[in-house]
């Protein structure tokens, strides 16, 4: 399809201004450009065609299933949507005087108070823009605890072999050194690998849990204990938190500082790439080094407060993804406790009613039940037949599915992570495993024909090489 | 109690025989003893009361007709196409786009959106967008980064809040950040060569500065070339249609703060950070990368590239730990800035400049 600079005619217009009311200033001719920014210039009517033309060229959770392991699609309700557009929410500046924005600190306070309770932590900070600036966030909250306390030989971050790729650019951001190590073969955590890699050199443990097979860390007090008794923290990666929300508290399981997704587990829509919002909750220990500024209840309504003295300094431009932590609160207020509990119940159930219907063809890497996801390997079948996951992957698009996770964790060969969360019916999950059989057969009818998937699409698989050998990155008239 | 999920009781019932377990709890069978009891949240409710509950909130926000307060947010007229085209839920509810497939318009339209952010700036490579302008100028900075030189000079006339980010982001890593004095509103020239050293690996200044003031940037640029540092351009979207470029300042990396760019002011965010750098620097700059291929047939086909930059595949060797980014208000910017034009953003440029007062009142 054409670029919008391809449909640009001079002399085009979307928006008309009125005609400047003052008088003219102009500027001396050595301050300005030699030539225009070439934008586009185009009707209304071209605009408005071409973007929903692009927008057909898209597919969201709206348009069906969407089982992207660790990305938790769920449905973005339309009621966050209406109320992040409230008038008396978007109109409002940053740093309007607390008094005439008492209802958005309200909002804040109470989220940062709903999501504290959530993952039983003391403190919270909306700041964060998405989960590896949540990470970051909570890494150098990391840091300074041990700086502080005179601590300053902690320099490495331990992280399993199946940890989301954020954790370690994470450490590496804050000056860390990254320890890997090797999951144990149920791919939870090693305890012995931990014991040998835990020191007075470790600053934290990065771990998720339910970690990245889907599988809970049962022994999560014991790894908590290793690594408190070596005087390092426990860091909860929230990306996995749909599976327990409601019902088991990171801070129960004895993580001193989390990250959450709200775009993963809070609702709110991933936007083809954000904005999200990554709040990071951490224990009383911690919270002196938070971020702020920080709302605070007073006698007369809400307050900002300055952030405190051993703050780490801002992570962003004032208070964060503001309309994105609103809808993740409307969701909090519509669903109560009990509701975050069974969402929670309900997409363990579903990845795990879709496991037990797909493990004797696809073979998942664990046979316990598993919590909000669960991987399979196509390893065998390619071996066999020379089918791998990204051409199930690339089929799937052809009977309009979005594809799982592929080729995540990395511990798997050939892996399939499928998140389906708990907004899916069960027709939709049997619709969708009926499928998966079918294409498996498909593949073992014809595998080469198999790999030529997607058929349907506006493109065939696009060559990549190519695109990152010799990089194009913007439109050129030229071309 | 509403929630949003789809199962009727005996869909529930259906679903745990297959599993083989006898009931919801029996999902977390073992786990019973770090169960939290008794979590202080409160009942759910109906869409209805959490819709009124979130009017009362919000009326009980000052919304202004006008507002002056500036300082990195502004009030500007969003043309309706943006919020119209904005709102289909193909954009709003997708996932990055990893699938190209079938994700071309979101490519497509990231790949718009770099194009216009390098004619913005004048220079020749961007990325799908960076978490604000504050982090944008952190992120680039950090792209200057050379071995054996470890000092970065800023301009005090930059935001204080970007100040503040690029201290969080730099000085755990061993970086020094001076700041260079002002003259007369402006970057002192005369500090910034008593400053400069062998040691300066980026010298970053705001255009225009956060006092409204229009920098001598490209005299800024010459002397920072001179003493062989790496120079950073903060800049406002707007402006930039009438000033001298960055890359025409001399500068390496250009960045910004896109909220002006059709996104209402939502007390602070969501915002967008944008970039703009020299082709050389192309492989260090942080976060997703849309880049233009072919399939098979020929077809022009866009795909996230540059990949081996990133945390999921270079691990703890990433140039940044950036996954979700701020795609969404990359499009907003995308389509506003198609609606307004070349000569509407100058347009708009031009007034905004003599509507300040100390143009307007003299």
């Amino acid at each position: 399809m054409k670029t919008i600079f391809e449909k640009s005619q001079p002399g085009k217009r979307t928006l008309s201004i009125a005609a400047c009311d003052v008088p003219e200033y102009s500027l001396p001719e050595g301050l300005l450009r030699s030539a225009d920014a070439e934008l586009p210039e185009v009707s209304e009517i071209e605009l408005v065609r071409h973007y929903t033309a692009l927008s057909k060229r898209a597919y969201g959770v709206d348009d069906g299933f969407y089982p992207l392991g660790s990305c938790t699609m769920k449905y973005n309700p339309k009621l966050n949507e209406e109320v992040a557009a409230l008038p008396g929410f978007t109109g409002i500046h940053p740093l309007q005087c607390p008094e005439t924005v008492q209802g958005a600190l309200e909002a804040m306070y109470r989220l940062s108070e709903k999501l504290a309770e959530i993952t039983g932590m003391d403190e919270v900070t909306l700041q964060p823009a998405a989960g590896a600036h949540g990470e970051y966030t909570a890494l150098q909250l990391i840091r300074s605890y041990h700086l502080e306390r005179g601590d300053t030989q902690r320099d490495k971050i331990i992280v399993p072999d199946s940890a989301h790729g954020t954790n370690p650019a994470s450490a590496t951001m804050v000056g860390y050194t990254t320890v890997n190590i090797p999951s144990g073969a149920d791919g939870c955590v090693d305890l012995e690998a931990l014991k040998a890699a835990v020191g007075n050199d470790t600053a934290a443990l990065m771990l998720t849990n339910p970690n990245t097979v889907g599988i809970f860390e049962k022994d999560i007090e014991q790894i908590a204990k290793i690594v408190h008794d070596a005087g390092g923290l426990l860091y909860y990666d929230g990306a996995n938190l749909n599976a327990i929300m409601g019902i088991i508290r990171p801070g129960d399981m004895g993580y001193d500082v989390v990250h959450l997704n709200l775009h993963k587990t809070f609702s709110t829509p991933h936007g083809g790439g954000g904005p999200g919002s990554g709040p990071v909750g951490c224990k009383k220990a911690l919270a002196k080094y938070l971020p702020g500024p920080l709302v605070v209840k007073t006698e007369s309504g809400y307050g900002l407060l300055d952030a405190p003295e051993s703050s780490i300094g801002g992570v962003k431009t004032f208070y964060g993804n503001f309309l994105v932590t609103l809808r993740a609160l409307a969701y909090i207020e519509l669903l109560g406790r009990e509701g975050l509990k069974e969402s929670a119940e309900l997409a363990v159930l579903n990845a795990n009613y879709m496991m037990a219907r797909l493990k004797d063809k696809f073979p998942a890497y664990s046979s316990r039940i598993c919590m909000h996801e669960f991987v399979v390997s196509c390893e065998e079948i390619k071996k066999e037949i020379g089918v791998s996951a990204l051409d199930f992957a690339k089929a799937m698009i052809d009977r309009r599915m979005h594809p799982p996770t592929i080729y995540f964790p990395l511990i798997v060969h050939e892996a399939m992570m499928f998140e389906p969360t708990e907004t899916e019916s069960k027709e939709t999950l049997d619709w969708a495993c009926d499928t998966m059989l079918e294409l498996l057969e498909e593949a073992y009818r014809d595998p080469e024909a198999f790999k030529k998937h997607p058929l349907t699409t506006p493109i065939g698989r696009p060559d990549e090489v190519a695109a990152a050998r010799k990089p194009v990155l913007i439109w050129q008239r030229e071309n | 109690m509403s929630t949003y999920t789809p199962h009727t009781a005996s869909d529930i019932r259906e679903m745990l025989d297959v599993v083989g377990v006898k009931s919801l709890e029996g999902l977390y069978e073992g786990l019973e003893g770090i169960f939290a009891r008794d979590m202080n949240l409160p009942e759910g409710k109906s869409q209805q009361e959490v819709a009124r509950w979130f009017e009362e909130l919000a009326a009980r926000n000052k919304v202004f007709g006008s507002v002056f307060l500036g300082a990195g947010a502004y009030q500007r007229y969003i043309p309706p196409v943006v919020k119209s085209l904005l709102s289909r839920s193909e954009f709003v509810t997708a996932y990055t786009p990893y699938q190209a497939e079938m994700s071309q318009g979101i490519l497509q339209a990231i790949f718009e959106f770099q194009t216009m952010i390098t004619e913005l700036t004048g220079m020749q490579v961007s990325n799908a967008s960076l978490y604000d302008g504050s982090t944008a100028l952190a992120d680039g900075i950090l792209m200057l980064s050379e071995r054996k030189k470890n000092k970065v000079l800023l301009s005090e006339a930059i935001h204080p809040y970007s100040i503040e980010v690029v201290k969080t982001y730099l000085l755990p890593l061993g970086f020094e950040v001076e700041m260079i004095a002002l003259e007369d509103g402006k970057t002192s020239l005369t500090d910034l060569e008593k400053k400069l050293s062998d040691d300066v690996f980026a010298v970053a200044l705001a255009q225009p500065n956060f006092y409204g003031v229009i920098e001598d940037a490209a005299v800024i640029g010459e002397a920072t070339k001179a003493a062989g540092s790496g120079y950073i351009m903060q800049v406002e979207p707007f402006a930039a249609t009438l000033l001298k470029t960055p890359f025409d300042c001399g500068a390496d990396i250009a960045v910004g703060e896109g909220q002006p760019l059709g996104m209402p002011l939502s007390y602070g965010g969501p915002y967008l950070g944008f970039i703009g750098a020299r082709e050389k620097l192309t492989r260090r700059m942080q976060g997703r990368v849309v880049g233009k291929t072919q399939d098979a047939q020929g077809r022009d086909a866009y795909v996230l590239t540059l990949q081996a930059r990133e945390q999921h595949i270079r691990r703890e060797k990433a140039s940044s730990s950036i996954c979700s980014n701020q795609a969404l208000c990359a499009l907003t910017a995308t389509v506003c800035m198609a609606a307004v034009g070349t000569e509407g953003m100058k347009e708009v440029a031009r007034q905004s400049l003599s509507k300040a007062p100390t143009n307007s009142w003299r």
